[in-house]
């Protein structure tokens, strides 16, 4: 029933797929996970000077109602867990930005005992955006690298693994 | 006068059929995933404990009541506002004040009952005699 | 009203006795040593007396020095305005001492940190657990002997080296 993988590759799907990936990237709704000082800049990205509900982005609080994952700041041991599960319970698509340069690397506690050195050690992240904390500049163009991505994804075509081809 | 009924139709068969579309369209094109990490009950990330359906405190029940039977009262007043200036204009002013004072009257009494009894507090003084 | 840090020491000291093990020398922020099996006692004084009147245990943290641990207090008071240090030594191995929570409330979520840091136990506390690591973290990370655990429900702790060494990618 469901058509994702499953047309051959005579078939040609661009304009569908973009269909589909357009009304997906203009709207991604990201979770509120600020978790230290990047949120602070996460929530002024969500402010009115720099916008990004102006790309269709809005916060929420819940993981079940969200598609992108903005880990904003340092992610420890006791909460990786957490955040491994807070992950899984998101539905399909999902991605994840690493926010800032903790949860991208550990960032300045990287020698820390407590400190999960990089979100990318338990999820699988798609744009990492540096900085200590990034401006809200620079996690916008974050915000539109994901969304570049997002367009590139094919999804209807058959493809060998079964998930979408980037 | 049938027009009405026509539009009623039309409004509820495109609420249906969008529902539908939209139903069909995420069975066609959304991409299901469903592991057994991801349908535990969601508790912020915590492992949850215990069950996700639990009991409801019954005073939920008990506004609900009072609110049905309150909630009948006002849209059984409402179209009576709508025609009480003809009553009036045809003379019979004193009948309809008189017919729905009786009634808002005997709804009345209930309220005042349910005032005494204590019912309109969300956390009920229970008397030490037991009673 | 207020007084002086080595005054209120003159007070206990003449209260305790030789329970006071040390008194610091005159300088900015002296000290005193007292004898671990007497805490109790001299934090009770220290906040019923009249005038001293310390109502406040405004810190209380571990210290990890090679050969011993302490614990410090310092105690204030809002009606006279004055504040003290209080300091007890441990040995390293198997650090315990009496509570103090009952004195002072503040004393529970600080010995709970020195617990969890410093593996210090508190005997009579209502409820020594970790507060700041995961309930099942194995060692106590602020002493000076402990090693990183390699991994922690298989989180990799190891840390790949950031610099890149440009010359040995043209062999």
């Amino acid at each position: 029933m469901p058509l994702l993988n499953t047309l051959p590759d005579y078939v040609l799907t661009t304009k569908t797929d973009e269909l589909l990936n357009w009304m997906r990237k203009s709207s991604i709704w990201y979770m509120l996970f600020g978790l230290a000082c990047c949120a602070i800049e996460l929530m002024h990205t969500g402010g009115p000077r720099a916008d990004i509900e102006r790309f269709g982005a809005t916060p929420r609080a819940s993981a079940r109602q969200s598609d992108l994952m903005i880990v904003a700041g340092t992610l420890t041991l006791k909460m990786a867990l957490r955040t491994r599960l807070l992950y899984d319970q998101m539905p399909d698509p999902k991605y994840v930005i690493a926010m800032g340069s903790c949860a991208s690397c550990g960032g300045l506690f990287q020698l820390a005992y407590s400190v999960c050195d990089g979100v990318d050690k338990i999820l699988p992240v798609d744009v990492y955006v540096p900085g200590c904390p990034p401006r809200p500049e620079a996690l916008t163009e974050g915000l539109l690298k994901l969304q570049e991505k997002i367009m590139s994804e094919r999804w209807l075509a058959r493809s060998s693994n079964g998930v979408a081809a980037a | 006068m049938y027009v009405n009924f026509g539009v009623a139709l039309a409004l509820t068969i495109i609420g249906i059929g969008f529902v539908a579309l939209m139903f069909g369209l995420q069975k066609l094109l959304a991409p299901s995933n469903p592991h057994e990490r991801k349908l535990i009950p969601y508790e912020c990330g915590e492992p949850p404990t215990g069950r996700a359906w639990i009991n409801f405190n019954v005073r939920f029940y008990l506004i609900a009541l009072i609110f049905v039977v309150f909630e009948v009262e006002v849209a059984f007043v409402y179209p009576i506002a709508a025609v009480y200036l003809d009553w009036v204009r045809s003379g019979r002013r004193l009948y309809a004040l008189s017919e729905i004072f009786v009634f808002l009257m005997i709804l009345f009494v209930g309220l005042v009952y349910v005032w005494v009894k204590h019912d309109l507090e969300w956390i009920k003084k229970v008397p030490e005699s037991g009673v | 009203m207020s007084m002086e840090p080595l005054q209120i020491y003159e007070r206990v000291k003449e209260r305790f006795g030789d329970r006071v093990l040390e008194v610091s020398e005159k300088k900015p922020d002296p000290f005193i040593v007292i004898d671990p099996s007497a805490l109790v006692e001299v934090g009770t004084f220290m906040r019923d007396d009249p005038e001293l009147a310390m109502d406040c245990l405004s810190n209380e943290s571990g210290v990890d020095y090679k050969d011993r641990i302490e614990v410090v207090y310092h105690l204030f008071s809002y009606s006279r305005r004055h504040g003290a240090v209080m300091k007890i030594k441990l040995p390293r191995d198997n650090p315990s001492v009496t509570t103090l929570e009952e004195v002072w409330k503040s004393a529970n979520w600080m010995e709970r940190e020195i617990f969890d840091l410093l593996g210090v136990t508190f005997e009579g506390h209502s409820d020594l657990r970790r507060i700041l690591m995961p309930e099942d973290w194995i060692g106590y990370p602020l002493r000076k002997d402990f090693v990183e655990p390699t991994e922690y429900h298989g989180i990799s702790t190891i840390r790949e080296s950031p610099i890149i060494r440009l010359d040995s990618k043209k062999k």
